[in-house]
């Protein structure tokens, strides 16, 4: 890893810890986006943690733009010798896979898409070399996933599945982006998977849909009483694959106020998951059931 | 008090100066594409410098005005009518209960502001009133405003009219608009051929081009220096691990159309950027009209800091012309 520091125009530092997505890097860029926070620096207007990378943006009439640059640098140093552990939540998110709604999108724009003769996960499936898309299905749902970001719009999550390099599931973005996607279309991109928080454009394939809302701009969902946006970065994702049944089930619930999330508080160490990668994620996925 | 929409105009919104604090959740700051403008056009009538006014691009709204009130429109060149009686621009006038403001043909720039004394009241979400469309924040149940919207305006503040501001704290865009552009962020994966071409290229504003991000085209296609892509970054030469986006920084997917992101800007993505339209020159953007011929200048640092300590200047020469 080698860390670069640039100016993005005269508001913004910008950090790249590495090039390449991993979770060392996304652990630095955590750690280092904190460090920033705590140091309290005059004219820090906002702290944008990213993947593998983060941004500050700054007034420049508060601080200049060098004396901005290195104070941020001395901060790494810190950051690397910080603890590799995250007190942090495991979220199950319920996930109908091969649903009618994103099936109906994505037939639509099939024209902008790779392989315009089957589904985006029959597509995902065959390009990282599984025989169907519910062997794919499997491969998504069976292991857990950091949010290694927040952002694009409204409150999205980026994430990062907890495996090793070599199981990382890997797809291309949609040739030209879609004008349109269903709201809580899980999607996938490069190496990240991720929730639509709201309708729109996108270029990630489309692979299920949520039924919970993650994104509530009035505040109305029972578990979004406190902030509108429901992710953070650092959060554990657990995927539970559900039917046609439980999705219309927790749909009513979400829209009635009487379901949440299953939710439990983890230990994460990213020694000890280096170490033991089944065995971290079988303990974070077992802290659920007493959820 | 109240204003009543009777046309809405394009894409009309209520913006004030946005809301920082929420772009690492994927909420931009939003607020007035024409942050001088806006300031202008509340200080003409007696509000605060960040009150809530109207924000018309390309085409006016037809407003019913609902109690006696002081206005004042500024930004883009348009022609104010009020009860088809023509009014100034960049200059406070009086309108009655019930007179009706429209506007004629846009001349120049791309965005008006719309002031009216008392400023704009509706409900603020996260600490603004902006409206933020794709994250339903702000504005009129977070959306641009519909016929038959009756704005709520606060208390009236003792405005008159015949406020003006001067002739040399007006500014507008200029043809070809110059962009200063401070290369940095993923500068260095273009070939020094194409770090050139950028600058020496005119380039004109596509029809993308609205509070997100504005498209340019007619410049040469960019080329990247060899690399093997980084792990998750994807398979073009233009993605990256998907990173924060900074506010005025360039995009160009596919190495072909720059993107510049604007005031609504996406918090993050997968392209390289090459730099950023230094902050002294966002306000400019926002009064460009698709078709208009652009340039990029290159600027460093310092010559970046230096505009901006001409831009805070000129503002304080605009509060003590109207403080009297």
């Amino acid at each position: 890893m080698k860390t670069r520091y640039t100016y993005g125009g005269d508001e913004h530092v910008y950090v790249e810890m590495d090039e390449e997505m991993s979770l060392d890097a996304f652990f630095k860029s955590l750690s280092m986006s904190e460090a920033v926070k705590a140091a309290n620096i005059p004219g820090v207007r906002e702290i944008c943690p990213a993947n593998a990378s983060f941004q500050v943006r700054f007034d420049p009439d508060v601080t200049a733009p060098d004396d901005m640059m290195e104070q941020i640098k001395q901060l790494e140093s810190q950051a690397e010798k910080a603890e590799k552990r995250l007190t942090t939540r495991i979220i199950e998110v319920p996930v109908y896979y091969q649903d009618p709604w994103t099936h109906e999108t994505l037939m639509r724009f099939r024209e902008r898409h790779q392989d315009p003769s089957g589904s985006d996960l029959d597509y995902a499936a065959r390009i990282n070399g599984y025989d169907n898309a519910e062997a794919f299905i499997e491969a998504h749902h069976s292991q857990p996933w950091f949010v290694s970001m927040v952002g694009f719009v409204s409150g999205l999550p980026f994430l990062y599945q907890l495996v090793e390099r070599d199981k990382q599931l890997q797809v291309p973005k949609y040739l030209r982006p879609r004008t349109d996607t269903p709201k809580q279309t899980v999607g996938y991109g490069g190496c990240f998977s991720c929730i639509y928080s709201v309708r729109g454009a996108g270029g990630y394939q489309m692979f299920g849909i949520t039924p919970m809302t993650i994104y509530d701009p009035r505040q109305e969902t029972s578990y979004l009483k406190d902030f509108m946006v429901f992710f953070r970065p650092g959060d554990i994702v657990k995927w539970k694959p559900i039917d046609r049944a439980e999705y219309d089930r927790i749909l009513k619930e979400v829209e009635a106020g009487t379901w949440a999330p299953r939710i439990a508080e983890v230990e994460f160490d990213l020694d000890a998951f280096n170490a033991d990668m089944d065995g971290t994620n079988a303990k974070l996925m077992e802290a659920l059931n007493d959820a | 008090m109240t204003l009543e929409i009777v046309k809405p105009g394009l894409a009309t919104s209520v913006q004030d100066l946005g809301r920082p604090g929420y772009f690492h959740l994927g909420i931009p700051e939003g607020g007035a594409m024409d942050r001088y403008a806006l300031r202008a056009a509340n200080l003409l009538v007696g509000n605060p410098e960040d009150a809530a006014c109207l924000e018309a691009v390309f085409m006016g709204p037809e407003i019913r005005i609902g109690a006696d009130c002081i206005l004042a429109v500024t930004g883009g060149e348009m022609p104010i009518k009020l009860d088809g009686e023509p009014q100034a621009t960049w200059e406070s006038f009086a309108a009655k209960a019930g007179q009706v403001l429209s506007f004629g043909f846009l001349t120049g720039g791309a965005r008006i502001y719309i002031a009216v004394s008392g400023g704009v009241a509706t409900e603020p979400d996260l600490g603004s009133r902006s409206t933020y469309p794709i994250g339903a924040l702000g504005g009129v149940e977070g959306r641009p405003v519909q016929p038959g919207d009756v704005l709520p305006i606060g208390a009236p503040n003792g405005a008159k009219p015949g406020w003006s501001v001067p002739e040399e704290l007006r500014r507008g865009p200029g043809s070809p608009a110059e962009l200063r552009v401070l290369p940095g962020l993923y500068w260095d994966r273009l070939t020094e051929a194409s770090q050139a071409a950028f600058f020496d290229d005119t380039w004109t504003v596509a029809s993308e081009a609205d509070r997100m991000g504005y498209r340019f085209k007619g410049g040469r296609a960019m080329e990247f220096v060899d690399r093997e892509q980084p792990f998750g970054a994807g398979s073009d030469p233009s993605n990256i691990v998907d990173g924060c986006y900074s506010y005025g920084s360039i995009q160009v997917p596919g190495g072909t159309e720059p993107i510049v992101l604007h005031r609504d800007a996406v918090s993050g993505g997968g392209y390289f950027t090459l730099g950023a339209v230094i902050s002294a020159d966002m306000d400019l953007i926002g009064q460009l009209q698709p078709n208009m011929p652009v340039r990029f200048v290159k600027v460093d640092m310092s010559e970046a800091l230096l505009a901006r300590t001409e831009r805070r200047q000129m503002l304080a020469q605009l509060r003590q012309s109207l403080a009297a």
